[in-house]
């Protein structure tokens, strides 16, 4: 798997619905169009919600994967 | 913005009535999501709602109404956490404090999860732009004052509420 270089990374472990899409949303305000954003959490409810907030945001969901028990998400900032 | 235009961001009405601590969190926890994936959102805060809009926050739960709420411990190990104390009515209803005792148990529990405060909740709907409404008839019938009520809330009617969500694509009554 190629690795992807982030510009940016904020940690949402340990936090519940809804802070880890309340954060990433915040964090990818501050990158420039085309950049990317690390988000790690480990809320199991995590994955289907970024999604879902990918998909309504239109921020590109390039990545999602389970590294070291938590979970790893790349999105790259769309507009 | 009408739904006529089609950039429009979707949106979201909810209409807020109890003032429980447990209560308080769906309107809190949905606005701030659909703030956070760019969506318009509105809270009409009704009844006994509205509470959720004074500066300091006094929400509590109250076991003795809510038959299926689980009692749980926020310390200790896992195994007591875990444990669901079966307090029987009677004394959840007559011993003094009881609602107070309940409420920092719940507070102390969803802390310890990670579960945001009502307080930081309300904040990020701030920080988000989602329009609080506060019912001008319950104002009138409880005996509270705009001043009452954080000033980044507006105050409004039925009519205010139902012209918002008419435009909006999703309803709900929390």
């Amino acid at each position: 798997m190629d690795i992807i270089k982030e510009d940016l990374v904020v940690d949402c472990s340990g936090m519940l619905c809804p802070m880890p899409v309340v954060k990433t949303s915040k964090a990818i305000k501050t990158l420039e169009v085309g950049q990317i954003l690390k988000m790690v959490a480990t809320d199991p409810g995590a994955p289907p919600d970024m999604e879902a907030w990918s998909r309504q945001t239109g921020h590109e969901l390039l990545r999602s994967m389970q590294e070291a028990g938590k979970f790893v998400f790349f999105f790259r900032r769309s507009k | 913005m009408s739904k006529s235009d089609p950039n429009a961001p979707k949106r979201l009405a909810l209409i807020a009535s109890k003032g429980t601590l447990d209560w308080a969190y769906p309107p809190f926890i949905l606005a701030s999501a659909a703030g956070a994936m760019g969506w318009e959102v509105g809270i009409f805060f009704t009844f006994y709602g509205l509470t959720l809009l004074k500066p300091q926050l006094s929400a509590e739960v109250t076991p003795v109404g809510n038959p299926a709420m689980p009692m749980k411990m926020p310390f200790g190990s896992e195994g007591f956490q875990n444990f669901n104390w079966p307090i029987p009515q009677l004394i959840m209803s007559n011993v003094p404090g009881f609602n107070a005792l309940a409420t920092t148990l719940m507070k102390q529990t969803f802390e310890n999860k990670g579960v945001a405060s009502i307080e930081e909740l309300r904040q990020t709907c701030l920080d988000l732009d989602v329009r609080l409404i506060g019912c001008q008839m319950t104002m009138d019938v409880f005996g509270f004052k705009r001043e009452h009520f954080i000033k980044e809330c507006e105050i409004g009617g039925a009519a205010t509420f139902l012209e918002y969500a008419s435009e909006a694509d999703v309803q709900l009554f929390i």
